[in-house]
């Protein structure tokens, strides 16, 4: 399966589970009510019997979930980001964190682009949630491709894994042939000026922003952070040490998400200058996905502003 | 006495083990300085039927397919889990000394992860535990096994919405292999009940679900395991339907002074009632008391005891 055309990222997802299907017998597929939304449908139209309908009983999803691995199953859950991850809060952290299950909790409508919905079911805060768990893993794949990839991937990792899919048709960067592997970053472009580390569908804005400054002779690092936990930490203090400052980019809360994860490296173990490019502490609103990122700074302009003021603090600290 | 009941499991040897079981949880608990005697002590007869005549599971062979397995939902009784554990075969004796204490297994409420082949799930804060036993009974439907799902309950936890879709789901995916218990004391924390906020009526709301649903007095062996049984035989008429067993108990059951007081649910008592409860409890036939650790386990306490 190969993806060539803008596609919504949880196609990918989607496709990946139909191939599992087929090589894994161990794999079941557990939704409430969104089996559509999250592009589970062609695997329940083709194993029945491993799929398991629940209802809108999110939490109740999450705790059978635990059980069916407890019995040596595979189990994807799957529904909104926000559904998943605050609705189910206490059976993700009890039955399934804190019980080591091999639970596989897949979410659709991560992020702010998430149609005329609005804050409810957008989810700026569900890596944050996430994050905190110990043992928790979080994918966040940046298009089709890597969502199937990290699908597969997902499926022989084993433990407790949170694997966050965007619903809007998005860009493909990444091809067939592309290294995914969980845990090590992907870089993208190889500049040294200044590193731009992203998760989800913004690393395409990242290599746009690349593009821009390069005409300008501001060659850019791109880190495409699909791991946010374990976060790729040799990755991060590379580019801190070779580029001396660092954009971070993610379309999620900038308290909690990527921005934090990078912070909290660099602030302890190579300080360099860190923006972060994300959601400001707020919550979303409804309108057409490109309304919402402009008006909730997750545009070009607003990355390159924060290269800008990256670059400015750079320079400050190299004079000092 | 029933003698088709007698012939199938020892009621006096049950019976001692429920006394066994007892007498633990009050020195576990009075041990240790805190835990919840009230629901412990109320389950006696529950665990002690569960691991010494109804549970199909061998300590020697815990990878059985076929095996049942025992889901507590209402962790914090978890004592008289430990202690059922321990008279049947599955953990050290001495183990139970180090019931909530640093770098035990025996953690206030169960931790998979400490003891994963003997703990299925954690619990703790209530309504868990029955979605994840659901979650088993699917997987042993999956994969043919012919074992079955105990999944016990606290009567104030099912005031957790989460039980209620658990319930459904239990009816909706047909999982006959899974039995509910509630052990239906009829209190928790602040007070009865049907004060706090009432369940009744909780047969019919069971059948209503689309499940078979006994009534058993908690304490009689014979009344526990007929419920158990009787349902056996339902099971073959109606092939699809989960079975509940209400189980009605009584808080610190075998203790007068803590029998049907809320206050009693988790607080420790002093030594001095400790005395009392255990001079009321009496001895066990069967069993002994589990003795204090020897020095030699002290010394390679770490990790707990293998």
């Amino acid at each position: 399966m190969i993806f060539d055309k803008p596609t919504p990222i949880r196609d990918g997802f989607g496709k990946a589970l139909l191939e599992l299907g087929e090589k894994n017998p161990q794999v079941v597929v557990l939704t409430a009510d969104l089996s559509e939304a999250i592009r589970v449908h062609w695997f329940a139209e083709k194993f029945p019997k491993r799929f398991f309908q629940m209802g809108i009983a999110e939490s109740d999803m999450v705790g059978t979930a635990a059980g069916l691995a407890v019995g040596g199953k595979i189990p994807f859950v799957t529904t909104f980001a926000a559904f998943a991850t605050s609705l189910a809060n206490t059976p993700v952290r009890v039955s399934v964190a804190y019980n080591q299950a091999n639970v596989k909790i897949a979410t659709s409508h991560g992020g702010v682009c998430v149609g005329g919905d609005g804050a409810t079911h957008q989810s700026i805060e569900d890596i944050a949630l996430m994050r905190v768990l110990p043992g928790m893993t979080i994918v966040v794949p940046c298009d089709a491709n890597e969502a199937y990839k990290a699908t597969l991937a997902a499926a022989e990792f084993r433990g407790p894994l949170y694997l966050r899919l965007g619903r809007i048709a998005t860009p493909v960067f990444t091809k067939r042939n592309s290294p995914f592997r969980i845990g090590k970053a992907q870089v993208l472009e190889q500049g040294s000026d200044l590193a731009i580390i992203a998760c989800g569908a913004m690393v395409g804005l990242a290599l746009e922003a690349s593009r821009q400054l390069r005409s300008k002779g501001i060659y850019i690092r791109v880190i495409n952070m699909h791991t946010v936990k374990p976060l790729d930490q040799s990755a991060v203090l590379k580019a801190a040490r070779e580029c001396g400052a660092i954009v971070t980019l993610e379309e999620h809360s900038v308290i909690g998400g990527l921005g934090s994860a990078v912070t909290e490296v660099v602030s302890e173990k190579y300080p360099v200058p860190v923006e972060r490019v994300g959601i400001q502490d707020v919550f979303g609103e409804s309108g057409e996905p490109d309304e919402i990122l402009s008006k909730y700074g997750l545009t070009t302009k607003d990355l390159l502003r924060a290269c800008k003021r990256v670059l400015e603090r750079k320079d400050v600290k190299n004079r000092a | 006495m029933d003698s088709t009941v007698e012939r199938k499991i020892d009621i006096d040897g049950i019976k001692d083990l429920a006394t066994q079981i007892r007498r633990d949880v009050i020195r576990m608990i009075v041990g240790v300085g805190s835990g919840h005697p009230g629901g412990a002590l109320g389950a006696a007869e529950l665990f002690a039927l569960l691991y010494g005549g109804v549970l199909h599971i061998d300590p020697k062979n815990l990878m059985d397919p076929h095996r049942d397995r025992f889901v507590l939902s209402n962790g914090h009784i978890c004592a008289a889990f430990y202690s059922a554990l321990s008279l049947a075969g599955f953990l050290p004796r001495e183990e139970l000394n180090t019931f909530r204490r640093i770098n035990s297994r025996l953690q206030g409420h169960p931790a998979r992860v400490k003891l994963p082949d003997l703990v299925e799930t954690s619990s703790g804060p209530l309504g868990q535990g029955f979605s994840v036993a659901n979650g088993i009974a699917m997987a042993m439907k999956l994969d043919g096994s012919r074992g079955r799902v105990y999944c016990l309950v606290g009567d104030g936890e099912m005031q957790e919405g989460q039980v209620w879709e658990a319930i459904m789901t239990a009816a909706h995916h047909k999982l006959a292999n899974l039995t509910l218990i509630v052990s239906y004391n009829g209190l928790q924390i602040d007070g009865e009940v049907r004060t706090v906020k009432n369940l009744m009526p909780l047969r019919e709301k069971f059948e209503s679900f689309g499940w078979e649903c006994v009534e058993a007095d908690g304490h009689d062996v014979v009344s526990l395991y007929r419920a158990f049984t009787e349902l056996s035989v339902m099971n073959k008429t109606d092939q699809d339907k989960p079975k509940a067993v209400i189980a009605h108990t009584v808080m610190g059951k075998g203790v007068p002074f803590m029998e049907n007081k809320a206050v009693w649910h988790g607080s420790c008592p002093t030594p001095a009632q400790a005395e009392e409860a255990l001079l009321s409890i009496g001895k066990s036939k069967g069993f002994e008391d589990y003795p204090p650790l020897s020095k030699q386990t002290l010394s390679r306490k770490k990790g707990g005891l293998k």
